[in-house]
Parts: C-alpha cells; structure tokens; sequence
C-alpha cells in the first residue's frame, strides 16, 4: 500500500492501493483513469494557493495538488478526459466559534475541492465530506473503490 | 516583513522558542501535580520543527487515538494553542483524578470525563501560556477550549493548517510527565507570524 502523507500526492496505478491516513480538515482526492487504471491521491491542506505567498508546496493546496496530480497521472498513461473523481475529509475537528476562518476551514477545503474539479470538468463520482470526525481513505484504482474508515464507525466503501 | 522564516528557522530564534516551551511545559507540570494532588516530575520536553508528513509519526502515528484539546489565543499575540494526550495517559488521568476504575476505552468516556478532560486540558495550556505571558510581560487570553478524541492525524490537522498557512513545517514541544504516573502529552503552539515578532521583540531580540 502507497503512502501518502499530509501535504502530499503521489501516483498509483493498479493492482497497487494507496492509502492516506487521518484526513482531518484535510481533503483527500482519489483521481482514475477507470480504461487504464492510472490513479492517484492527493491530501490537500489549504483551498487556495493564490491567497498565500509562502505556496512553494504545490501538493499543500487544492488548486495546484489537482492540477499537479492529473499533470503526472497523464504523463503515465491516463487520459485526461477519462479522468474521474472520489473525495473525503474536510471535517470540522473542533466545535469552536470564532471570528477566524481557520475554523471552518474543513468546508471551505471540501467546496474548493468541488469547484476546482468542476472548473476542470473532473466528475466527481462520490464524496464524503464535512462531519467532525478523522477519516482514513484506500483507494483501489483497479476497482475504483475508495474505503473510507474512521474511529468508532462501519467501514465506508464509496 | 516578519523576522522569523518558519521553514529556515536556525540559532537562537529556535532556542527562544524552545527555552519557551521548557518554562511552559515547567509550569504546566505543577498546575498537574496540584490538580492530581500527587507528584509529578517532567522530562526535559522535546522541541523539534518537524514537517508536516513527520509529525504524525512523532506522536506514535497518523492513527493514534488522541485527545486534543483546542483553544484560541487572543490579546497581544493571536493563535492558537493545543493540548494533546495519548489514549492511554487520558485513560490514566481520567482515572486518577476521579477516582474511578480505568477504562478500556476511550469510547467508553461520558460526558462528564470529556468536560474533565477539557478542563484539565484548559488548565495546562492556561499555565503554559501564563508562563509565556510573563517572561514577554504580554497578554495572552485563551477561549473556551474544545476537545476532540480521534486520529493523531485528524486532530493535528487543525494546528498544520495553522501552521501551513505560514510555512511547510510546525513546532511541537513534547513532554513527558512521569513520576506516581507516566503520562506523554503534546504542546502545539500556534502563533502567527507578527506574534512570533511580538514575543521576540518583547524579549529584546
């Protein structure tokens, strides 16, 4: 099983899984190319590489992770118009109210996710998002079955 | 422009912070033994700027069941503050200061052992930051804090967006409390960039 780690993407092409473990407010995405089995996952952190000038860590952000992802997915193998989407995470940990955003920052995560996906015309197939509890995604890019476990829940397959 | 870089962040800067987090954790170690009511001593804590990806494995893994307990910082310096304990030393110090039989589990927490977890919580980043807040002659106010018992790495998601919306790296003080009982808990201070000028400054850097 492929590692991914916060801030992080990294290609996997079937019969191999990847994994990322702990999505908080986090994002995963699950990217497949479901003719060749080319896949991959991204854990994004932040929503928007744009509002931010320390943005060196492409793999750290919602705009540049996705586009970086699908940038190596194709160059091994996948078709960019084949490209299909499957998303978790972006829950809110903590039950606290306050005048900074970084507190919702799982939901602002989750819909930058969405838009970035539309705007790149990338279906998203499923998705389990928002809540307030951690998940850990495995993504299978042979069948295109993204499990999704959590602590104290049934496993997930979505 | 702020001094302090986060991803380049070497000398003496570095040993501020970490001589910060000793006080703090210092502190924190008699608020505990005053609550408890029992002896506690204190490893010298461990101050490390770890990336990202590391800092799960640092804490004994990404899905490691913790209790975090999460306050916003306000007054001079803005940020954030987290208190986290491993499963087991929640388990242990639940059990010590209620006098009640270890669970097996936190799951098997009530309501009432998780406001006791948020109060002890509270009042162990209460006296770090009182600590902070006299060596820098700064006021610190923390809010009502907020707990969460999950993954290691869902939990530290919430400083690391803190912290990446700054740099590529986070600073994490860990202290072991030991003595009548051992426990590991986790210190992840959060402050933003001008506070980090702020406490510097007020320390004549």
């Amino acid at each position: 099983m492929i590692k991914v780690g916060m801030a992080d993407l990294k290609l996997c092409k079937a019969p191999d899984a990847i994994t990322t473990l702990g999505l908080g407010s986090c994002v995963g995405i699950a990217l497949r190319d479901p003719i060749t089995k080319v896949g991959g996952l991204a854990h994004i952190m932040l929503p928007d590489s744009t509002k931010i000038s320390n943005n060196t860590c492409i793999a750290k952000f919602a705009d540049t992770g996705i586009a970086e992802l699908v940038r190596i997915m194709v160059a091994s193998g996948a078709s960019r118009n084949r490209i299909v989407a499957k998303i978790a995470g972006g829950a809110q940990m903590f039950a606290l109210q306050s005048k900074s955003e970084s507190m919702a920052v799982g939901a602002r995560n989750a819909e930058a996710v969405v838009k970035i996906l539309g705007e790149m015309k990338i279906p998203i197939l499923a998705q389990d998002t928002g809540d307030s509890y951690g998940r850990t995604v495995e993504f299978y890019p042979e069948t295109g079955d993204f499990v999704i476990k959590a602590v104290g829940r049934d496993i997930k397959k979505i | 422009m702020s001094r302090i870089d986060l991803n380049n962040m070497e000398g003496v800067y570095f040993d501020i912070l970490k001589e910060i987090g000793n006080i703090g954790a210092g502190n924190a170690t008699t608020a505990l033994a005053q609550l408890l009511n029992s002896k506690v001593d204190m490893k010298v804590p461990k101050v490390a700027l770890l990336e990202f990806s590391e800092v799960g494995a640092a804490m004994g893994g990404e899905e490691q069941l913790m209790a975090g307990i999460y306050q916003l910082v306000e007054g001079d310096i803005t940020g954030s503050i987290m208190f986290l304990l491993e499963e087991k030393s929640a388990i242990t110090l639940i059990s010590k200061l209620m006098g009640t039989p270890e669970v097996d589990n936190v799951s098997e927490f009530g309501d009432m052992e998780m406001s006791a977890l948020k109060e002890i919580g509270n009042i162990i980043t209460g006296s770090y930051l009182s600590s902070l807040s006299t060596l820098c002659n700064l006021k610190i106010i923390s809010s009502i804090p907020a707990i969460s018992i999950d993954m290691c790495g869902s939990i530290l998601s919430v400083p690391a967006i803190e912290f990446g919306e700054v740099g590529d790296k986070m600073l994490l003080i860990q202290t072991e409390f030991s003595d009548d009982l051992k426990l590991d808990g986790f210190f992840i201070l959060v402050p933003d960039l001008e506070s980090y000028d702020k406490i510097l400054s007020s320390l004549g850097m």
